[in-house]
């Protein structure tokens, strides 16, 4: 192996340059910051995402270029999966900001660790090689589980963090036991000589390759959430501070999402008819569980905790058809979900105050007759979460269900309604609750006016595009080359 | 003696991994042996990759062991502060006392 570099590859890496210069600018100047001052922290942060999303919109790839010593690469889906993800941190922050204040944990570790946990996303996102899967992953979960743990004098979140470290960790050391069979067996850690190795027909490593595939999926099952590897997410996302659920919910799913289509699509594909039925088991029982354990929960974090989990099952039906139309599904399926998920966890903090978390299911009891606005936004997220047309999380599981039935696998299609079916009971009890039950807490809404813009915005993005969900179906099935 | 092939290395590796993996779920006592047990997972895995690399021909898997090196400790540094925290708060490490949320 040979190290190129060539001054091209800089200006292929510029965003990615350019949010860890502004990272640590970020974390050298909130040092020296007086606590009054502290919203500079803030508006840096903002610039930074803002920015560095302009410049990968502005560098926009239109056929992959590998760069590092094809360690990077830059490619549509790439493109457009990190400018949602920068986005979408964007909107976490600014949705955190009040809640943050209000607790005294209006620090600059939060918006800088958020910005390192960015970095580590859009480095998985474009990882061409196991060794930067790697290191974008452990930057992502690093920086996670340190944001968990932020809120120190909590039990709950410290216990969060905990057992959000432990097993984060089991899952990166299976993930690289898997990957250190996958580099035995085929001598390289480069995904497309992997995927070029694995294209030519060979018999007597198949037996040691599955092992190493299985320690592969088992890591990647951990981090997704997916059952039977999803002890971590109840607990975490009802432990951490809401500010902190709301981020891990929505833009690591992106990441999450671009590990699997790296690893599995990208490098893995010609093992597809194996772990097609790995992904098969794994998809029905998170879809089981997640759906049914919902229903019982009375805490409204956990509650989307186990429909997170049930989420997960969802989108991986599109990977597991191992075809660019199933990708291009998944990927859609990923961008409304994290979408929705952050209106969710959004409405949460908007119905919280200083010394008051509206985490419980009953808390939202007659937030029609507070608010009848926000019983409307959240009305729309919980609709769309459950699949009822014609929202935008319908249309997400539809396209999935068609490429499950393009694929030949229908009885599996047949399944998955089911189970939305019955994960529909649960959204559908919040919308009852919120226009026929009566309010224990009748007191107005606190939350700042950019909050409640930035909250009405994104349940009415989530309706309108549920209007046209083509364009960004288009979108998806244009990074991956159909249509 | 004959010299040593790359199928010793691998299940040297193999039980320490396995050692590692027992470790995490039979340890219902104390949280610094999980944190010992993480460790020597990762260290399992480096000893597979500089098995592979040295008797493959090539220098990558050395690199890439460098690389779990370095994580590896920035890793235990989060692990051992979130440990102060936790013991801080609850004035225990027992593993079987992290149940406060359940459902």
């Amino acid at each position: 192996m040979t190290f190129t570099f060539t001054p091209t590859d800089l200006t292929i890496l510029l965003p990615e340059i350019t949010l860890l210069t502004m990272a640590c600018l970020t974390l050298a100047i909130d040092a020296y910051l007086p606590q009054n001052m502290r919203n500079l922290t803030y508006q840096l942060a903002q610039g930074t995402l803002i920015g560095t999303a302009l410049l990968v919109f502005a560098t926009y790839p239109q056929q992959p270029t590998v760069a590092m010593s094809n360690m990077f690469v830059s490619d549509p889906m790439g493109a457009v999966l990190k400018i949602f993800a920068l986005l979408i941190v964007a909107v976490a922050f600014l949705y955190s900001k009040g809640y943050l204040q209000d607790r005294r944990m209006f620090k600059g570790e939060y918006f800088v660790l958020g910005l390192f946990a960015t970095l580590g996303m859009m480095i998985m996102i474009s990882a061409h090689s196991l060794l930067t899967i790697y290191l974008g992953l452990e930057l992502l979960s690093l920086s996670l589980y340190t944001m968990v743990a932020m809120h120190r004098d909590s039990q709950s979140a410290t216990e969060a963090a905990m057992k959000y470290f432990v097993l984060g960790a089991i899952a990166s050391g299976m993930l690289l036991y898997g990957m250190s069979i996958l580099y035995g067996v085929t001598n390289t850690l480069d995904l497309t000589t992997l995927a070029q190795y694995l294209n030519q027909p060979q018999s007597d490593n198949h037996t040691f390759l599955l092992f190493g595939l299985v320690f592969v999926i088992v890591g990647l099952a951990f981090k997704l959430g997916a059952v039977p590897f999803h002890m971590w997410v109840p607990d975490v996302y009802q432990g951490a501070p809401t500010a902190v659920t709301l981020f891990i919910s929505s833009a690591p799913k992106l990441a999450a999402f671009a590990l699997l289509m790296r690893l599995l699509a990208d490098g893995l594909q010609a093992l597809h008819s194996d772990w097609q039925s790995i992904l098969i088991l794994l998809s029905i029982l998170s879809m089981a569980l997640g759906n049914l354990v919902a229903i019982a929960q009375t805490n409204l974090k956990r509650m989307l905790a186990y429909s997170t989990i049930a989420h997960v099952g969802y989108l991986m039906l599109g990977v597991l058809t191992a075809t660019k139309g199933g990708y291009a599904a998944s990927m859609f399926y990923v961008l409304v979900y994290s979408l929705m998920s952050l209106g969710a966890f959004g409405m949460i903090i908007l119905l919280s105050r200083a010394g008051f978390e509206a985490e419980n299911i009953s808390d939202f009891k007659g937030l029609n007759d507070r608010s009848p606005w926000y019983a409307f936004i959240m009305s729309i997220l919980m609709l769309s979460m459950a699949g009822v047309p014609p929202m935008l999380g319908f249309w997400a599981k539809l396209s999935v269900l068609n490429q499950l039935v393009e694929a030949g696998l229908v009885w599996l299609a047949v399944v998955a309604v089911l189970f939305a079916i019955i994960g529909a009971f649960y959204y559908l009890r919040m919308v009852w609750m919120m226009y026929f039950e009566k309010a224990q807490d009748t007191s107005p809404l606190q939350a700042n006016m950019d909050l409640r813009v930035a909250i009405s915005a994104n349940g009415l993005v989530i309706l309108l595009l549920g209007m046209a969900p083509n364009m960004l179906m288009t979108l998806c099935l244009g990074t991956l080359g159909i249509g | 003696m004959e010299p040593l092939v790359l199928s010793d290395f691998l299940t040297l590796g193999a039980g320490l991994f396995c050692i590692s993996v027992a470790g995490i779920f039979l340890n219902r006592k104390n949280l610094i042996i999980l944190l010992m047990c993480i460790e020597l997972m990762l260290l399992a895995v480096n000893m597979n990759f500089i098995a592979f690399s040295h008797f493959n021909g090539d220098i990558q898997g050395q690199v890439f062991v460098f690389f779990i090196l370095t994580v590896a400790a920035a890793e235990s540094a989060i692990g051992l502060a979130i440990l102060v925290v936790l013991f801080r708060n609850r004035q225990t490490i027992n593993v079987e006392d992290l149940n406060s949320m359940k459902g």
